[in-house]
């Protein structure tokens, strides 16, 4: 099972750092990791492994959005399978 | 291996424009708490709907945050309850609308379909009673929803029922015109009704379904109107295209949270209504896509040739993307739900006239359309019966959703909140049908009927 996390907003110092030991704490892997600037906006896209994560999916979903919220940017984990519904035949 | 722009395009559409899962409905069959005794009815109903729907909302709620997109509304339809009624001695049917009330509001959704009755040939034991009942039952609860289907291709247009539902939807106004003549708006009349539509008010779990079924209802008009916005220069032909693969998108989500929530919960996968559903939010409009189309606002000539090639991109594209598409599938034209078609209406652009000619090419009908209160059952009967015509004729689903506003007259407005939004009361021709409406029977079934 895979996940996808979006991380979107200004730049600063240390986000992929706080993202990664989130998953960490979760044993989540980072498989990809892209990154990108969009009309003046940080855009970085984490392919994870959720497979051997060791609480509940959803517990962690809410600490990225608290994160964010820390951080003032948007962050989502979503399940990967509804990029795959929308953009795959 | 999906791409990021394939992930910032539905993050996008999700986050900026209004992209969600409208409804996931539970259908659940009543057939089986059928008694002489309505007390021990009204026991079985409760005992039903709490058991079976128990997880729906917590469920919804996992799957909208494991997959980061919003389920609007969590809903339950069941069996047209004349039907329960049928076999009551005493035939309360208010007692039968209060335990849904009930029933749903324990299981913690915010509307529960199937106070309801199919007369389209005529009227069985319980459907007299259970109409009559309408507005009483509609006044005190919150959550009910009713509906009545009084016509159909195949059996014609059942107008003794056609009267009856004009008288009924002007005293369900009268009843709660200290609430913004809130009745009318969860009563729907239908012409040919869809027995696994998703959406309410409308939604009513068949006679032909299974015992208890999940049925989902996407939206995104928001996402139409920001595709097209991003394509200036495309001829019809593009529009159609573009609309059918944002149309094809859109439905996929659909179709993965319907089958992620059936899994879950147990419970068989019934269909996937691809309808354009919009609500009063800015950017969430029917009306706004028909404008971005290049109509300077609806209602203008045009709109009903815009909203056919709409409508019919709509399918298209969603058919694809669905193993079972069922339900009203289409684009909605609420005027109330519907901040273009307010803003239309407001400025008399848009009338129900126009109106009428739009349902003939998308689905659903004359849906929240406020109108004056004085307007005599005779005209809101003979509404009905024109836009039932239209539907019987044209094979399609149609309905009627008017809300008389008491005391208030064109130009004033009614504001019923949440997702039915507020409207403008919008001028009617009152010149009198009384005579047609008041000769009862039934209009025959058209030639269209005869297909075997």
């Amino acid at each position: 099972m895979r996940a996808v996390i979006s991380v979107i907003g200004r730049d600063t110092v240390g986000i992929l750092a706080a993202v990664s030991a989130k998953c960490a704490q979760y044993n989540i892997n980072v498989t990809d990791v892209t990154q990108s600037v969009l009309q003046d906006m940080f855009v970085m896209v984490m392919m994870t492994d959720i497979s051997k994560i060791n609480a509940d999916f959803s517990k962690f979903v809410d600490e990225m959005t608290e994160l964010g919220k820390e951080k003032n940017l948007s962050i989502r984990a979503m399940h990967e399978e509804i990029f795959n519904a929308m953009h795959t035949i | 291996m999906i791409n990021e722009k394939d992930i910032l395009e539905t993050i996008t559409m999700i986050q900026d424009e209004n992209l969600d899962i409208r409804t996931v409905t539970m259908g659940i069959s009543l057939l089986d708490c059928c008694h002489s005794d309505i007390n021990t009815v009204c026991g079985k109903i409760y005992d039903k709907i709490t058991l079976y729907a128990k997880d729906l909302v917590k469920t919804c709620e996992q799957i909208e945050k494991e997959f980061g997109i919003p389920i609007i509304n969590k809903r339950i339809s069941v069996t047209p309850t004349a039907m329960i009624l049928a076999a009551c001695d005493n035939k309360d049917a208010v007692k039968i609308a209060l335990t849904l009330e009930k029933a749903a509001k324990t299981c913690g959704v915010n509307f529960i379909g199937g106070f309801s009755a199919l007369v389209q040939k005529g009227f069985a034991h319980g459907d007299t009673e259970l109409i009559r009942a309408i507005p009483e039952a509609l006044s005190v609860t919150e959550r009910v929803c009713s509906s009545v289907n009084i016509g159909s291709t195949k059996t014609g247009i059942n107008m003794d029922a056609v009267k009856l539902m004009g008288e009924t939807i002007l005293k369900s106004a009268e009843l709660t015109k200290d609430r913004n003549c809130i009745g009318p708006a969860k009563l729907v009349v239908f012409c040919n009704a869809p027995e696994d539509n998703p959406f309410m008010a409308g939604a009513f779990h068949g006679a032909g379904e299974p015992d208890c079924v999940i049925n989902v209802g996407v939206s995104g008009p928001g996402v139409v109107r920001a595709a097209l916005a991003k394509s200036k220069n495309l001829d019809l032909t593009g529009v159609a295209d573009l609309i059918k693969r944002t149309a094809f998108k859109i439905t996929r989500m659909g179709q993965l949270v319907g089958s992620e929530a059936s899994k879950r919960l147990g419970v068989p996968f019934g269909i996937v209504d691809i309808s354009l559903a919009p609500t009063p939010a800015v950017g969430d409009s029917v009306a706004h896509i028909l404008e971005e189309i290049g109509l300077d606002r609806c209602g203008a000539p045009g709109t009903t040739a815009a909203l056919a090639m709409l409508n019919d991109a709509v399918k298209k594209g969603g058919v694809m993307a669905s193993s079972h598409v069922g339900g009203l599938s289409g684009a909605f034209i609420p005027v109330s739900e519907d901040a273009g078609m307010i803003d239309a209406a407001k400025c008399g652009c848009l009338n129900i006239e126009k109106l009428e000619a739009m349902t003939s090419v998308c689905s659903v009908g004359l849906d929240m359309i406020v109108i004056p209160g004085d307007t005599t059952a005779a005209v809101i009967s003979a509404i009905i019966a024109d836009e039932a015509a239209i539907g019987m004729v044209n094979s399609k689903t149609t309905a009627v959703r008017l809300i008389p506003a008491i005391g208030k007259s064109v130009g004033e407005e009614l504001q019923f909140g949440g997702l039915l939004g507020f409207g403008p009361v919008m001028p009617v021709n009152n010149v009198s049908p009384a005579k047609f409406i008041n000769r009862g029977g039934r209009i025959p079934a058209p030639m269209q009927s005869l297909k075997n």
